[in-house]
C-alpha cells in the first residue's frame, strides 16, 4: 500500500502536467474557457430557476431570492459531479497511446480528469459568490464549511472515477452507460429542489451520498449553518468505502490494463 | 554480491500468456461469459488453454551494467512484449524481472504529445511522460530544441508541424534522457536520412557514455554497429544468445529457411545454392569465384523464361544483379515435370559484410515475374580491413611530399 503511494508520489510531475494539459488545452482561447467552464452550472440554474418559479406558481408561496441562491451554489458542485465522472470513465481509454507504452501509476489519469474538473468548478464558484455577494446574500464564516464539503465530494467522485475508469477499458459500452444514467442522477439529487421541498421522499434522496453534500454547501453558503453531522459523516463513510474499495480495485487490475485496452 | 552489483538488469525465467480468443469488450456480451471466466481463475499459473499462447515462454536473461544489448527476432517473435515487461508497462504472467536503477522506454517517441499544445509545451509534457523532471527539461531544453532543428517554430502548435518535425521533436526529447537502462525500440527509422544518422550517433554517444542500453531493431547494420551482444527471441524463446555478428547469422539463416517453402505456381524455383569451384562454401574472399546454381522446376509448360540472380546487403538493398538475358543465354522453355539447373559464374568484389543472394523468374517479353526467391542464401565476405562499404577495389595508395618552398 505505502508502495502505491510512493509510486504515486513520484508521478507527481506527471499528474501535475496531464492536468496542466488538459486546462491548457481548454482555456487556449481564455474566453471560450471560462465560458465551458460556467456554461453546465448556468445550464442547471436555468433549469432549476424554471423549476422553481413552477413550483412556487402551483404552491402559491411565491419565489424566494433564497431559493435562486441555492440552486446556483447547487449547481457548481453537481456540475463538477457530472464532468468528473464523465471525463474519469473515458480518461484510459482516451490515452490508450500511453496506457500500452509508457510505465507509470495508471491512476494518475482518473486523478488528473477529476482534479481539472475541480478546476472548472472552482471558476465557476467564483462566478456564483461574486453574484451572490452583489445580490446582498452576506458571508460568514461558516461558509467555510463548504471546503471540508468539497472534500467528500471529490473523494467519492474520484472512488467512484476508479470504478468507472478500469470498468470502461475492460467493457467499452460502460462509458454509454454511464452517459446514460448521470442525466437522470438529477431526479434523485436535490440540486433543483432542496431536501425539505421533496417531503416524504426525502429520507430516500438522503441515501444518496451526494445528498449531505450539497445540501450542507449550500446551508453553509447561503445561510451559514453547519451541516448536519449525522448526514455528513455518513457522505464521509461511503467517500471513504468508495475510495479505499475503487482503488484497491484499480490497483488490481492495473497490470492487465496494458494488454486489455 | 560485488558480482550482482554489476548486473543492471535480471531476467528469470519469465513467461506471458496471451488469450488469442474474441475478446468480451462490452458488458452486453461479458455478462452472459461471467460464470465461465470465475470458473478460469482457479487455474495454475503455467496451464494454457487453447485460446491462449505463450507470448513469452521461459525467458532469462542477465545485462551488466553499461552494455549494450540488441535483441532480435521476427515479427511475432515476442520483442516488443519482453520490452514492455521490462519497462513495466506489463506484468509476466510468472517469473522475475530486476532492475537496479532508472529505467525509460523510448518505445514510441510522440506518444505524449497534444495536437493543440505547441512545441515547446509539448517538450515539457513528452519530457515529464518518459520520466524527466520538470527542472531537467528547463536545463536541456535549449540542446532538445537545437537537436530537432525547430528554434523558430518552436512555439507553434505541433498540428502544424509535418511529420518529420513531429518526429524529430519526439526522437529529440527521447534522446535527451539521460537513464541508467535505455530502452530504444525501432525509434531510429524516423526522419530524413540526415536525421537517421544524427539520431545513431547521438545512441552511439549514450552507449559510450557507459548506459545501459537495450536495443530493439530490424535494422541489422544499427544491431551490429551499436550492440556487442544480441539475443535472438523465437516463438517467445531464447534461441540464441551470444556476440551480435553469431547471433545475426543465425537469425538471417532462420529468415532464409522460413522464405523458402515452395510455392504452388506454374514454375518454381526449387534450390539457390552458393558454393566455390570445390563444393558449397559461404565465406568468399574479395577475388575468389563464386558460383550460383538455381535449380528450376516447371509444374506446366513455359516459354522465354530467363532466370534472374540478385545480390543485396543485409537491408536487401540491391548490389549486383544478373540474369540468362542479360548474358545473352537462351531463356529457358519447358515442359511439365522438366527441371533444370542454371550455373551463374560470379567474381567476388564484394566487401567485409554479410550479404544475401537471392532468385528470381522473369518473362521479359510480357514483363512479369514469377517465382522469386529472395533472400534464399546468405554469404559472409571477410577481407582485410582496407576497404569500407559494399565493393572491394583494391585500394592501393602512395605518398608524395611536397617541401614548403621559402620564398626570398
Amino acid at each position: 500500500m505505502i508502495a502505491y503511494f510512493e509510486q504515486l508520489y513520484r508521478a507527481r510531475e506527471l499528474l501535475y502536467m496531464l492536468v496542466w494539459r488538459d486546462i491548457r488545452v481548454r482555456y487556449k482561447q481564455s474566453v471560450m474557457g471560462f465560458l465551458w467552464a460556467i456554461l453546465l452550472p448556468t445550464i442547471i440554474v436555468i433549469a432549476g430557476v424554471g423549476v422553481r418559479i413552477a413550483v412556487s406558481t402551483y404552491s402559491g408561496k411565491g419565489l424566494e431570492l433564497a431559493a435562486i441562491g441555492e440552486v446556483m451554489v447547487r449547481s457548481c458542485p453537481w456540475a463538477f459531479v457530472l464532468s468528473a465522472l464523465k471525463f474519469s470513465t473515458a480518461s484510459l481509454t482516451s490515452n490508450t497511446n500511453l496506457v500500452t507504452k509508457v510505465a507509470f501509476p495508471k491512476e494518475v489519469f482518473p486523478l488528473s480528469t477529476t482534479v481539472t474538473a475541480l478546476f472548472d468548478m472552482m471558476i465557476a464558484f467564483i462566478a456564483v459568490l461574486i453574484i451572490l455577494v452583489i445580490a446582498g446574500v452576506p458571508m460568514r464564516p461558516q461558509a467555510l464549511w463548504a471546503l471540508p464539503l468539497l472534500v467528500v465530494m471529490f473523494a467519492l467522485c474520484l472512488g467512484l472515477g476508479f470504478v468507472l475508469s478500469a470498468g470502461n477499458l475492460f467493457y467499452r459500452d460502460v462509458r454509454y452507460l454511464v452517459d446514460a444514467v448521470l442525466p437522470f442522477a438529477i431526479f434523485f439529487t436535490p440540486v433543483l429542489y432542496t431536501l425539505a421541498d421533496a417531503g416524504k421522499w426525502g429520507k430516500y434522496i438522503a441515501l444518496n451520498p451526494i445528498t449531505p453534500v450539497l445540501e450542507g454547501i449550500s446551508g453553509a453558503i447561503v445561510f451559514g449553518r453547519a451541516p448536519d453531522a449525522w448526514w455528513t459523516l455518513y457522505s464521509v463513510a461511503w467517500a471513504v468505502l468508495l475510495m479505499g474499495g475503487g482503488y484497491a480495485l484499480f490497483k488490481k487490475l492495473e497490470d492487465s490494463f496494458a494488454e486489455s485496452i | 554480491m560485488s558480482r550482482d552489483s554489476e548486473i543492471a538488469l535480471k531476467v528469470e525465467n519469465v513467461y506471458k500468456r496471451f488469450s488469442r480468443g474474441e475478446k468480451h469488450d462490452s458488458l452486453r456480451d461479458a455478462l452472459p461469459a461471467l460464470l465461465g471466466r470465475t470458473a478460469r481463475r482457479l487455474r495454475s499459473p503455467t496451464s494454457l488453454k487453447d485460446t491462449e499462447f505463450w507470448a513469452l515462454r521461459d525467458v532469462s536473461f542477465e545485462i551488466p551494467r553499461g552494455q549494450a544489448v540488441a535483441i532480435v527476432g521476427h515479427n511475432g517473435a515476442g520483442k516488443s512484449t519482453m520490452l514492455k515487461q521490462l519497462s513495466g508497462v506489463m506484468r509476466p504472467t510468472s517469473g522475475k524481472i530486476t532492475v537496479k536503477g532508472r529505467l525509460s522506454a523510448l518505445i514510441e517517441v510522440s506518444a505524449g504529445f497534444h495536437q493543440d499544445l505547441t512545441g515547446r509545451e509539448n517538450i515539457y509534457l513528452n519530457g515529464v511522460i518518459l520520466g524527466m523532471s520538470r527542472a531537467e527539461i528547463k536545463r536541456k531544453f535549449d540542446a532538445i530544441v537545437e537537436f530537432a532543428g525547430l528554434t523558430e517554430f518552436i512555439d507553434t502548435p505541433v498540428k502544424r508541424y509535418s511529420s518529420g518535425m513531429f518526429a524529430r521533436l519526439g526522437f529529440s526529447v527521447a534522446a535527451h534522457l539521460e537513464p541508467d537502462i535505455l530502452i530504444i525500440d525501432e525509434v531510429l527509422s524516423v526522419g530524413d536520412i540526415v536525421f537517421q544518422s544524427k539520431g545513431l550517433e547521438k545512441m552511439r554517444s549514450v552507449v559510450k557514455n557507459g548506459s545501459t542500453v537495450i536495443f530493439v531493431s530490424h535494422n541489422l547494420r544499427a544491431v551490429a554497429d551499436l550492440c556487442p551482444r544480441s539475443i535472438l527471441l523465437d516463438k517467445g524463446t531464447v534461441l540464441r544468445d551470444g556476440p551480435t555478428t553469431e547471433v545475426i547469422h543465425q537469425y538471417v539463416e532462420q529468415v532464409n529457411r522460413a522464405r523458402a517453402s515452395a510455392t504452388d505456381q506454374d514454375v518454381t524455383i526449387e534450390a539457390v545454392h552458393v558454393r566455390a569451384h570445390s563444393g558449397p562454401r559461404k565465406d568468399f574472399a574479395p577475388g575468389d569465384d563464386m558460383f550460383v546454381d538455381v535449380e528450376v522446376r516447371a509444374n506446366r509448360e513455359c516459354r522465354n523464361m530467363s532466370v534472374n540472380i540478385k545480390i543485396t546487403d543485409e537491408q536487401l538493398n540491391e548490389v549486383s544483379t544478373t540474369s540468362l538475358a542479360r548474358l545473352g543465354a537462351p531463356t529457358l522453355t519447358m515442359q511439365p515435370g522438366e527441371r533444370a539447373i542454371c550455373t551463374f559464374s560470379l567474381k567476388n568484389h564484394l566487401a567485409t559484410g554479410t550479404y544475401q543472394v537471392g532468385a528470381y523468374l522473369y518473362r521479359y517479353d510480357i514483363s512479369r515475374t514469377f517465382d522469386t526467391v529472395h533472400p534464399a542464401a546468405t554469404i559472409y565476405i571477410a577481407t582485410d580491413e582496407t576497404c569500407g562499404g559494399v565493393t572491394h577495389m583494391y585500394p592501393t595508395v602512395t605518398v608524395q611530399r611536397v617541401l614548403a618552398q621559402k620564398t626570398a
